[in-house]
């Protein structure tokens, strides 16, 4: 292929924040109970532009700028969800939600079982987190973990266009709350194919991005990228890496991952959320209670450290942040058991 | 006046009748739940003593057909006026499958009934506030002519939760009315240590929209402060922060012991402001009650009362299959 071929190709490819974009504006169009409630994402477009334009086409009340109060942006979303509006909900960084960790938790979560079924909640809450941006300490937060640890929530993260325009409508076409998690390292540098039809991804179902018969690497967001580079430093020293992007985190689609464990018989997972009881113990104590006999090798981490923060120092957020280069020498490690 | 014709009212000649009905209602239902709590049955009881009045004034100001709930935990007489039966709140107190509020998931005083258009609430205090809101921003958002009221304790204002929550209602002039019930203590922690304020309803020149203190122990103020608020909210001007000034005579649950935090002299005290006995006073002297209208009254209420803790106790239990469902739909 010519080199100006391949540009024409990647021009023609989207980004994730366009598809992000994209999705919601055709979604706004099709469906008048929905609407976008969060700081800055009306005159502005977003700290990230992902509604931009939004705002001029569908004016103020579908596009609603916020002020600074993250409880009341979750909580008033919870409220008009319940009376039969489609809110979605954005929180400018993942960083900022914990001010409606109560709301999240403790109503959206919680709501349709407290009340028998009676009372639901469908609503999206949209948020960037992740590092790799010198965000520092709260513009970089991995927050899955903590919100994966309530039933009633429902948890993704695309790691590729078409799966942010097919998880986004999957997501608000879901009856219940879904927290939809945006890498924002990813908006604008995975770009991709994104299909005009209206397609959905299904929540629940992970996806083998990769297939190897030598040990199985399950990531998402950010990190599936950084795993793919190290399958392909992988294979020129002939280890075949399966990588498996997870896409959903709550519900976990435990099926494939025991499914790429029995073929491959190893296991790394990676996420950039720190190592304690980040989701990849879970995954791990998975993994051992269900496929077991099928491991050749103990179950293996690559994760963020234990620290409190990204530091915002360049030297200090790569020393924090996985990437191809630590995950390949833990499966290089991993397959050599 | 459209609560005079709802159906379960038609017997009842005056709104003043029918408010004292629904007062008397929910004081004999606390009565019998803290009786039956003290008896064994249920584990725990929250009693609405005190603050019937202002349940009976805002809710018979509102139109149950139409309107959204937002309740707090001690509004029985308005939730009776609205719809929930003494079955649906005896049933709530044990933690029955027939609880119209989560079929035994939630503890007694967590209302909701999507039907009736009374929103859920959790135990965390201020909570249900910004869900007030969203209702509220649904009807504005839908050209919708409800209008959502939202209740609260003293206690709670003094949560983040209540600011974010009226500082949006009134940049976007929600048709809301959010109703302070001030009983004066935060379980145990008096208003001086609250707040630095004498009033909450002091608070909403903050956020710029009216403020109203008004005597919570008289239905009729309550009614006609309510009806103020809610006709402007009607007319798109926006929200109205009601406090009305309660008093609450029993401990904060069947589990607190109030005897820690205030002396009996105080409680005695207030119980000459008791809404029930000086609304009484007043519907006799009005000539709307006499001993034979009361004593067919009581009878009528005791044997409502009757029939819901016996079919309540009778009900079936959440059971364990039931235990796993609707955590998704």
């Amino acid at each position: 292929m010519s080199q100006r071929r391949a540009l024409q190709i990647f021009a023609m490819l989207k980004s994730i924040i366009e598809t992000i974009r994209d999705t919601l504006r055709a979604e706004l169009a099709r469906d008048e109970r929905v609407f976008i409630l969060g700081e800055d994402v009306g005159v502005l477009g977003g700290v990230f532009r992902a509604t931009e334009g939004l705002y001029n086409e569908f004016g103020p009340e579908r596009v609603m700028d916020a002020p600074i109060s993250e409880l009341a942006i979750i909580g008033i979303a919870i409220g008009a969800a319940g009376v039969g509006l489609r809110p979605i909900a954005e929180i400018e960084f993942a960083d900022f939600i914990h001010s409606a960790f109560d709301q999240i938790v403790s109503d959206a979560a919680k709501l349709r079982y407290r009340t028998n079924g009676d009372w639901t909640c469908p609503m999206v809450i949209r948020t960037p987190y992740g590092g790799g941006v010198h965000g520092a300490l709260y513009h970089s937060q991995s927050i899955e973990a903590t919100y994966a640890h309530f039933p009633g929530l429902k948890i993704v993260t695309p790691a590729t266009p078409y799966d942010a325009k097919g998880l986004l409508r999957a997501a608000i076409a879901d009856p219940d709350p879904v927290l939809y998690l945006e890498h924002k390292k990813t908006y604008r540098a995975i770009k991709g194919d994104v299909p005009d039809n209206d397609y959905i991804v299904p929540i629940g179902k992970a996806q083998v991005k990769r297939a190897g018969s030598d040990l199985s690497i399950f990531a998402y967001g950010m990190m599936l990228h950084e795993a793919l580079a190290a399958a392909e430093l992988l294979e020129r020293e002939d280890i075949q890496v399966e990588v498996v992007d997870l896409r959903s985190l709550l519900p976990i689609d435990w099926e494939t991952i025991f499914e790429s464990v029995r073929k491959t018989n190893r296991a790394l997972i990676v996420h950039e959320d720190t190592y304690t009881m980040g989701l990849g113990a879970e995954i791990g104590a998975r993994i051992a209670e269900e496929a077991f006999l099928d491991l050749d090798a103990p179950i293996v981490r690559v994760t963020g450290p234990d620290l409190p923060g990204v530091p915002f120092n360049e030297i200090g957020e790569k020393t924090f942040l996985p990437n191809a280069q630590k995950i390949a020498d833990a499966a290089r490690r991993l397959a050599a058991f | 006046m459209h609560a005079m014709t709802s159906p379960q009212l038609a017997d009842i000649e005056t709104l003043e009748l029918a408010m004292y009905r629904a007062m008397l209602l929910a004081r004999r239902l606390d009565e019998r739940m803290w009786a039956l709590n003290r008896q064994g049955h249920g584990h725990f009881a929250v009693s609405c003593a005190g603050h019937e009045a202002t349940g009976a004034g805002f809710a018979f100001a509102l139109d149950p057909a139409r309107d959204y709930l937002v309740p707090q935990h001690r509004d029985v007489s308005a939730l009776l006026v609205w719809g929930l039966t003494p079955r649906d709140i005896l049933c709530h107190y044990l933690g029955k499958a027939p609880d119209p509020a989560g079929a035994g998931r939630q503890m007694y005083a967590h209302w909701g009934s999507r039907r009736l258009r009374i929103y859920s609430l959790s135990s965390v205090m201020s909570g249900h506030v910004p869900h007030a809101v969203g209702i509220a921003l649904a009807a504005k958002y839908s050209r919708a002519e409800y209008v959502t009221w939202c209740g609260f304790g003293d206690g709670s204002s003094s949560k983040g939760d209540v600011h974010e929550s009226m500082n949006f209602a009134a940049i976007h002039k929600l048709p809301i009315v959010f109703c302070c019930e001030n009983n004066g203590l935060a379980i145990s922690v008096p208003q001086s240590k609250q707040m630095a304020v004498e009033n909450v309803a002091d608070r909403a020149a903050g956020y710029g929209f009216p403020g109203v203190v008004v005597d919570g122990m008289n239905p009729l103020a309550v009614y006609e402060t309510a009806r103020t608020a809610i006709e402007r909210a009607r007319r798109g001007d926006g929200p109205t922060l009601i406090e009305a000034k309660v008093y609450r005579y029993l401990p904060h649950t069947s589990n607190d012991d109030d005897t820690r935090y205030r002396s009996r002299g105080e409680v005695e005290r207030a119980r000459e402001r008791d809404p029930l006995k000086t609304f009484r006073a007043q519907l006799y002297a009005e000539q709307l009650l006499d001993e034979k209208s009361e004593t067919a009254l009581e009878d009528e209420i005791r044997a409502a009362v009757d029939d819901a803790a016996d079919f309540a106790l009778g009900a079936p239990e959440l059971n364990a299959e039931e235990t796993f469902k609707h955590v998704y739909e």
